[in-house]
This record gives structure tokens, sequence and C-alpha cells, in this order.
């Protein structure tokens, strides 16, 4: 049945070549371009160096660019004598950066004197010339005295170039890399403990008669739309009680964890007692009279028949725990060992606001596994999100 | 901690709920089998172990501090002293929170509309182009993306550099290259509730993509080509025929929309924490949660206005879901 409408649907698209269709593909692509133009330029400025990042917009970066760049030239140890004469050489870009020198200069006040190819004389009297590439011959009938080596200025034009230096300037000195991992460590958690108990619960609203059910169905559905704001302030007041009590932290990684399962219970149970509802009684009606428990029907009919919809309510909740910012902010404390991603990409955004580099670094690697995710399981994650998420 | 202690308390955790259920199932089957007292009560046991433990964090989690929110706002600041209404009449006077309200108020009538509009445009014109299902895959990727996250990637959108220099946000060069002067976008007050929102439109609409695009598989076929043999133009099709028949899913998706962003807080909050006259409510909230160490009574006030917004949403689902029981 789902087959033919399909079929029907290809045609109609294959035999309109028509302007109309040509503008609706127009319309598409402007949209296209709007939604993906902000991520895209994000992951781009995020493989820049930092010091073109600030000055240029990363859609300049695929162009080659004119740079002037001043650099300093290896000193006296470096020297070699050949033919009485005083050599250094040497190479002024690092091996591969693909940059080539127009013009160069030796002083500060004439940055683009000389042409490649033409020697330069600096004041001492010693010769230098340079080639296209970035390599230097520099030679003196004196020998080179000086430890620091001399400085020259260069016109050049830089290919687009990428680097991944900011990533392992984020993940190891701006404490991302410990952030990431507490957030797998609250985010796994939280998503896996209201799958258990909200599975048994669903299974029970479902299957088992008992009195009160139809009430306690209820309350889950409007817990549903409750906001997670009316429940902040008393349980922030619990924690710290129980902490006062026993002595414990009250922001701990425990306590995240239940937070996120209270706030996750409701829509939880709500997708699975959707999707258990249609489940042929006929199958938990014959498991009953073959003697086994409702355990048994939950552990070797129900789980094995459910693994699509955990699938779905997994991907859901994983990437709703991994996204929050608020309960994170609430319940865990904002010290290095517990600071969760979005906590900590907040913060860069307030004391490393202009670092562009930092930010956007930052922000890639929060998305890294919400992206990785989405990109391989996107069937699932929308299959939940149709289903019927609205989330407390 | 170090990545094996995370490690070992995650897994012991887990471990708790999936032995919790197990050992309490089995010592069930065990003294069923053996006293016939317990196994008369086997049923009402067995429904007691399956729910406990949700009912426990549901009570504890969401019942009770509804509840006590409601009255912590008739409260003082630590939850002490009965003040009667004087949180309520102290919010009616407060400038912030008029100002977060009428926020809200724009949030609530934009958001949702545009989000849908866009989400059933663009669900209808990738059904009909070949390379649909890529585009929808683009429209939808920020769904998965933190507010925080998207913040960042708009923030730079937004970047301002001075008249003179070279502009590294996308907008302000943009405009610049337009011939106008570049604007610190986010500290122009009302404008820049506007530049906020578009966040949102721009999370929202993935979602609003997903679900058209499944609800418009369901519009039957002949009906459409029906209509195309009438010669109805795509645009007439379009509104008389597909937007009656999504009436029920628009509805859905303004709803889930419109509760999403009742609660709208970490965009504000990364973005401008409420200055320029950007304040929301949870924003708000937050703020009055921790400000001076933090006022109990003020916060249930600013809680409870946003539960007031779902109220409705809260009430209609509830008739919905006695309907569908009945039948």
């Amino acid at each position: 049945m789902e087959l033919i409408p399909t079929q029907k649907r290809t045609k109609n698209m294959i035999k309109k070549f028509s302007i109309s269709s040509i503008f609706a593909q127009l319309l598409l692509l402007i949209f296209v371009f709007v939604w993906i133009a902000p991520s895209f330029g994000l992951f781009i400025s995020s493989l820049r160096d930092k010091d073109v990042l600030a000055i240029s917009g990363w859609w300049t970066s695929f162009t080659t660019t004119d740079v002037n760049e001043i650099y300093r030239t290896e000193g006296m140890e470096s020297q070699v004598e050949e033919n009485g004469y005083f050599i250094i050489k040497g190479k002024v870009f690092e091996e591969g950066s693909g940059k080539l020198i127009s013009r160069f200069g030796v002083t500060s006040k004439n940055i683009d004197e000389f042409e490649v190819g033409e020697i330069a004389v600096f004041k001492d009297g010693s010769e230098i010339s340079i080639d296209k590439t970035g390599n230097y011959f520099w030679r003196s009938k004196e020998k080179f005295t000086k430890k620091k080596g001399k400085r020259i200025f260069i016109s050049a034009s830089s290919p687009p170039s990428f680097t991944l230096d900011n990533y392992k300037e984020v993940l190891l000195r701006e404490g991302l890399g410990q952030a990431f991992i507490n957030t797998f460590a609250v985010a796994i958690p939280s998503t896996l403990i209201p799958l258990i108990i909200c599975s048994f619960f669903a299974y029970s609203l479902t299957w088992m008669r008992f009195y009160g059910r139809d009430l306690l169905l209820a309350t889950v559905i409007a817990a549903l739309v409750v906001p997670l704001q009316m429940s902040l302030i008393p349980i922030l007041s619990i924690y710290n009680d129980i902490g006062n009590l026993f002595g414990v932290a009250a922001k701990s990684f425990p306590g995240i964890w239940m937070a996120h399962t209270g706030f996750g219970l409701a829509s939880t149970t709500f997708l699975l007692w959707n999707f258990l509802k249609s489940l042929p009684n006929e199958m938990m009606e014959a498991a009953r009279v073959d003697g086994a428990t409702h355990y048994d029907t939950f552990i070797k009919i129900v789980v094995p028949l459910s693994i699509p919809a955990f699938a779905s309510i997994f991907i859901l909740q994983f990437l709703w725990v991994w996204n929050d910012l608020l309960v994170g902010l609430v319940f865990l404390d904002k010290h290095p060992s517990e600071i969760i991603l979005t906590a900590k990409l907040k913060e860069l955004l307030g004391s490393r606001g202009e670092n562009w580099e930092i930010l956007t670094t930052g922000a890639f690697i929060s998305m890294s596994v919400p992206l990785l995710i989405f990109f391989s399981l996107q069937r699932y994650f929308i299959r939940g999100l149709v289903a019927g998420s609205v989330k407390g | 901690m170090t990545i094996f202690s995370l490690a070992l308390t995650v897994l012991v955790g887990i471990l708790v709920f999936v032995l919790f259920f197990h050992f309490s199932n089995f010592l069930l089957d065990y003294f069923g089998r053996r006293s016939s007292k317990i196994f008369k009560l086997e049923n009402s046991l067995r429904v007691v172990i399956f729910i406990a433990p949700a009912f426990i964090v549901l009570f504890v989690f969401i019942i009770y501090p509804v509840f006590e929110t409601i009255r912590l706002s008739f409260y003082d600041k630590i939850g002490r002293e009965f003040l009667g209404w004087s949180n309520y009449a102290w919010a009616i006077k407060d400038p912030d929170f008029r100002r977060s309200i009428l926020n809200n108020f724009g949030w609530l009538l934009i958001v949702p509309t545009l989000s849908t509009f866009f989400g059933l445009v663009i669900a209808n014109l990738a059904d009909r182009i070949w390379w649909g299902t890529i585009a929808k895959s683009i429209i939808f990727m920020p769904m998965a993306i933190s507010f925080v996250g998207a913040g960042v990637i708009w923030k730079f959108i937004y970047d301002y550099r001075g008249p003179g220099d070279e502009q590294i946000g996308l907008l302000n060069a943009i405009v610049v290259a337009l011939g106008f002067e570049p604007q610190a976008w986010l500290t122009i007050p009302i404008w820049n509730n506007l530049f906020l929102m578009a966040i949102m439109i721009w999370i929202q609409t993935g979602l609003a993509l997903v679900i058209f695009s499944a609800a418009l598989r369901s519009i039957p076929s002949e009906t459409l080509d029906a209509a195309r043999i009438d010669g109805a133009s795509e645009l007439k099709i379009f509104w008389s025929i597909i937007i009656p028949y999504l009436q029920q899913t628009i509805l859905v998706i303004w709803t889930i929309i419109t509760i999403l962003v009742l609660k709208v807080f970490d965009i504000i909050y990364a973005m401008t924490n409420g200055q320029w006259q950007t304040e929301v409510l949870a924003n708000l909230m937050y703020d009055w949660m921790f400000r001076g160490g933090g006022d109990s009574g003020r916060g249930s006030v600013l809680a409870f206005c946003i539960m007031i917004g779902v109220i409705p949403i809260l009430g209609w689902n509830l008739y919905q879901h006695r309907k569908e029981q009945k039948i």
C-alpha cells in the first residue's frame, strides 16, 4: 500500500520541469543556504588560524589572500664558511605552507622594497636574497656575530590553509576535554535510568490491572507539559538538605542523574506507553496462560519487541540531556571536575568572548556527538519526534 | 575525578536500577512458590515493584515540587515566613518582570508561527524535488544542536566591528557590502529580540519540517491528482487541500513549540543574559534563584507564571486523552 503513492509521487516529480518547478528548486535552495551557512561558517572558522580568523571573515578563507608577515632569520650559530664568505641559509615558512612570496624588504620603513630574486643589502654590508618559496641565502664577508638574526618583511600570497591547532588548544588547555568526559558521565545514566524504570512503568500502565491506573496515566500526561522550572527550587532545597544532613556534596552526579530522570520520566513513559499499546494483546494473554509471570513476559517478549522504540527514546533523551544547560547549571558545580560542555561553553562566551578560535572550536566539539548521532541514527531520531514528543 | 572512577560511578548508578528490578522480581517468584499467602498477593506485589521506582521519581521530582513551588510563592526568600500576595505584588511592579512578560508574548507570537510556516513551506517544496531529502536533512540538523551551541553560532553571525574595520560577522559583512553602517545587533532594544528569536526559529523549523513531512504522506494522492486534473494550480492545492488536511498536525506542532518557547532560557542566558531589554521569564527566574543568595519566593512566582502559560495546553491534552480512552 505504501509503495503505490510513492511511485506516483516520483512520476510527478520527474515530469515537472516547468517554470514552477525551477522556482520551487530555487526557493528551496535559498532555504538550504540560509540554514546551513551559520553552522558551516562555525565549522570552517574552527579550522582557521586564530590570527587570520580575528581579522577576516570565514568566507574569505577559500580564496588566496595577500598577507604581510615578518620573519627573523637564523643567528650566528648556523653560519658556515664557503669560498671566503660566511653564509646562513634557511627557510622563512614552515614546510608545506604553500605561501608564495612576491616582494620583500629589510627595513620596517620599506617592507616591499625588493622583488623576489633581487639582492638586498643590509646596513652592515651583508647581502640577502630570497626565492618565491621562502628559501633565503644570506652572505657576508665578515663573520656573523649576533645571536639573533635579522628581520625580513614579506609580502606573500597565502593559499587557503586550515589547521587543527585550535582543537588541540581547546581540548587540552581550556579544559573542554574534561567537560566532554563529564557530559558523558551525566548523559549516559540520565538516559539509561529513565529508560529502565519507565519501561516497567509503561508496561504496568498498559498490561497490568490495578486500582488507580487511569489516574496515574492522566498524571503522566499532565506531567508531560509541566515546565521544569516548577521543580528547580524545591529539588535544589531537598538536595541541600540531604547534603547538610549526611555531610555530602549537594551537587553531585547521582543528583543530576535523578533530576534528569525526573524531568524525562513523563515523556519517556508516554512514548513507551504509546508504543506498547500497539503490541497485540493476544501475545501477552498467551504468555500469561502458559504461566509466565509479568516479569518473564516483560523480559522475554516486550523488551525484544521494543528495541526500535528504545532506540528512538534513547536518542531523544540522550540529545536532550547532552544539550541541556539549565539542569546542569543548577544541579552541578562549576568546578572543572563536574562542569558540563554547555556550561563550559557559556563560561567561555563570558571570559573569552573575543577569542573566536576558542569559541567556534568549543562549540563544534560540544556539537560533535549530537551531530554524529544525528547523521548515523537520523531515522530513529525522526521516528521518536514524530511519535509525539512533548517534553516538560 | 579520573575517567576510571567516573566510569565506575556511572556503571554502579545504572546497575543499581537493573539489579533492583531483577532481584525484587526474583525474590517474589522465589517466595511465591513457597508461600501460598505471598502467591495470592503476587499480582499486587508485582504491580508495586513495577511502579514504585517511577512513581517515587514522578512524585519527588514533579508532583511534590509543583505544589511546593506554589506554596513557596507566598513565602519569603528562604521559605519561612508567610507573606501573602506580596511576592506577586512585587512582580507586577517590577520593570524586569513586565519586560519579561512582554518579551515572552513576543516570543509566543512570532516563533511558533514562523517555525510552523517555514516548516510547512519547506516540507511541501522538498516533497516535490528530487534532492528534497538532502535539503530536509540539512534544515533539520539544527535540531540536534544545543541552544548554547546555536548561541555561539549566531553570536558569530551577529559579531560587530567598528565601521572602519573588516567585519567578520556574516550579517554585518552583508550590511556593509550593501553600503550601510554595521550595527551591534544584540544591543538594539526591541529589535534584538527578533535576532534572538531567529535562533529559535532556525532550530525549530526542523521539527515542524519532519512532522509535516510525515503528515504529507498521509494525504491520499488520488485527491491531489483529481485536483490537478481539474486544473487546480499548485498554490490552490496548497491552500484548499493540504492546509485543511494538516490542521490537526499544525495544532500539534504549534503546541510543542509554544511549550518550548515559554521556557526559553539557554539562548537568552548565553547571548545577552537579559540585557538590552531582552529579559524573559525563565532567565529572570534563574537570576532570582541565585541573586543575593537566592529568593525562593520571587523565583517561585516567576516559575508559576510559566506554569500558568501551559495550563490551557495541559487541560486540552487531558481532555483529548479522555476522549481517546472512551473510544
